[in-house]
């Protein structure tokens, strides 16, 4: 057999018993608008540990952070900051979130900004901004896997072959099972990743150097500066570095997806618990770092940093070795991709085409829409990842600089009475227009700073001032039960 | 109020990482001192990945005790 098909076989049979978990989580199950979405509210500690480990470990933290550990540097850090921050910034606004969530049957985030500003445009905005910033997240899952089968191939599958393949697979998936699925295949994805990380990033320094510090005394030969900030880029220096990193914590949790999750748990306390425990996941992204800088120095001249651990495990490892990393890393793809693509479909059906064209549409049809929803997301996504190139981590801050807009409407939504949905609508609005001019001219950074973190403070401003001047009237049904309902402390909103 | 606010306390703890992981990052982004052979900036990351479990962890107790409080009290 030829190293190819050793290493594609290996990687199949991965896919395919993950693939065989998702059917039978849910076959069982009568399938009804809530019980696919946010999986009938009974997720226990483990399994929405496994979940949120699920949608946060993607083939991002695989290829994306070794990816930048290669071409950028030191810059990669961010990162590991980000994420453990991320858990910080859940640990204080999750479990309120889920106790609003339960009292008022919340499904999305469209439906926390509809309850609490009553205003079905800015509900609609947010959906529809929300999938805007999903869609590249979601693509960089399905380059990342075209990336996985054809370095796996030694390049015989063309990367538009093995994106189709994906993009199908997922589909599928989604199509049979809901979320339940996806929790069930993240203990075999975790577990493989958790596996894989911790091999190549101890075996990749280990072959080539005798160890991991012995390369990285090889690093500060060759590049002494490599592994701080700025790294081997000019612009991204410290400045960047703190911009980004509070940018990207903030929004962690901003996902469309990060609430359906949140909504699926059993318990406020589950979460709580969840957000203390998380961060030590995050010890497994230095592991990745290794690779990325191992790749720097044993193979130079990559044209995609993305390619840099795959191409790495190919030199240091035989080729069944490679397909469990390749397996593993299609997996971390095909998970998190599930889960963005649903909760898309599930935002645009239920969120953006039922209230503003449809209001009489029952929950039944709802669930229709979605499913044909799933595959014309996936169609749009399997379009874009085909005509597009860019690197994985600059596909994810443009996710985050679009969907950390929500915070301000979620923080100050939750903890100050006085937030109005004027000041709400126009900081979103101005936020995300901002984002978008920046990024599109190719600003960001700019001056230094994070374009995305910028939008962000003008958003705020824009939400705390006009707030400030309008009239305190707080509107929508939170209004109406919490008027005539004293809350048991005593204080209204 | 909306929803219960985190207690002051609380949310000191949790700006402690913020301030080591990110404010801080022009006092500990180099790479003398190497930990173990890992340059200082990404040792330093390293280890603030548990001390923010324990400072959330440390959290936790304080609002634990503050509802266990306010559930008494009523």
């Amino acid at each position: 057999m030829t190293p190819s098909v050793i290493a594609l076989a290996m990687i199949f049979a991965i896919v395919a018993v993950g693939s065989l978990i998702g059917f039978l989580a849910g076959v069982h199950r009568k399938m009804d608008l809530e019980q696919w979405t946010v999986g009938g509210r009974g997720f226990g500690p483990l399994l929405m540990y496994l979940l949120m480990a699920g949608e946060v470990y993607t083939t991002f933290s695989f290829l994306g952070a070794s990816g930048w550990a290669y071409s950028r540097g030191g810059p990669t850090l961010y990162i590991m900051a980000y994420v453990t921050l991320g858990y910080v910034v859940s640990f204080f606004i999750l479990p309120p979130l889920w106790e609003l969530g339960r009292k008022h049957g919340l499904q999305t985030q469209s439906d926390f900004f509809n309850l609490r500003y009553g205003n079905k445009y800015l509900a609609a905005t947010v959906s529809a901004v929300g999938v805007a910033f999903l869609l590249p997240y979601f693509q960089l899952q399905v380059t990342g896997l075209g990336i996985i089968v054809s370095a796996a191939s030694f390049d015989a599958i063309p990367r538009t072959m093995a994106m189709v393949i994906s993009v199908v697979v997922i589909a599928a998936f989604v199509f049979v099972s809901g979320l339940r699925a996806v929790a069930w295949v993240s203990i075999l994805k975790d577990g493989l990743m958790l596996i894989a990380v911790i091999a190549i990033g101890v075996g990749v320094p280990y072959v080539h150097f005798g160890g991991v510090g012995p390369m990285f005394s090889a690093m500060a030969r060759a590049h002494p500066a490599h592994v701080t900030m700025p790294g081997a880029t000019t612009n991204l220096g410290h400045t960047w570095f703190v911009s980004t990193v509070l940018l990207t914590s903030f929004g962690l949790y901003m996902w469309p997806h990060s609430f359906v999750a949140t909504f699926s748990a059993k318990s406020a306390e589950t979460l709580r618990r969840n957000a203390v425990l998380m961060p030590t996941y995050t010890i497994t992204l230095a592991f990745v770092f290794f690779v990325g800088f191992t790749a720097v120095l044993v193979a130079p001249g990559l044209t995609n940093g993305d390619l840099s651990l795959l191409t790495v495990v190919r030199q240091s490892f035989p080729p069944w070795f490679l397909g469990v990393i390749g397996g593993a890393g299609a997996l971390t793809a095909m998970v998190p991709a599930a889960i963005f693509v649903l909760s898309a479909a599930a935002l645009c059906a239920k969120n953006l085409y039922r209230p503003i064209f449809a209001p009489s549409m029952s929950d039944d049809s709802v669930a229709k829409l979605a499913r044909v929803l799933v595959v014309v997301l996936s169609l749009i996504s399997l379009y874009l990842s085909i005509y597009s190139s860019t690197t994985l981590v600059s596909l994810l801050l443009l996710g985050y600089a679009g969907v950390t807009q929500f915070f301000p409407g979620v923080v100050l939504g939750l903890f100050w009475p006085r937030a109005s949905m004027s000041g709400i609508f126009v900081g979103l609005v101005v936020g995300v227009a901002m984002v978008a001019v920046l990024m599109l001219t190719n600003h960001d950074p700019w001056h230094g700073w994070s374009a995305g973190f910028l939008a962000l403070c003008l958003n705020f401003g824009l939400a705390i001032a006009i707030s400030l001047y309008a009239p305190v009237k707080i509107e929508g049904p939170l209004a109406a039960r919490d008027a005539s309902i004293p809350s048991s402390s005593g204080r209204k909103l | 109020m909306l929803v219960k606010r985190p207690s002051a306390l609380a949310l000191i703890l949790g700006l402690i990482p913020f301030v080591a992981m990110c404010l801080s990052v022009a006092l500990w982004d180099r790479v003398e001192p190497t930990i173990l052979g890992v340059p200082f900036n990404l040792a330093w990351l390293i280890a603030w990945t548990p001390l923010t479990t324990f400072f959330l962890w440390l959290a936790y107790r304080v609002e634990i005790t503050r509802e266990n409080s306010l559930r008494g009290s009523e």
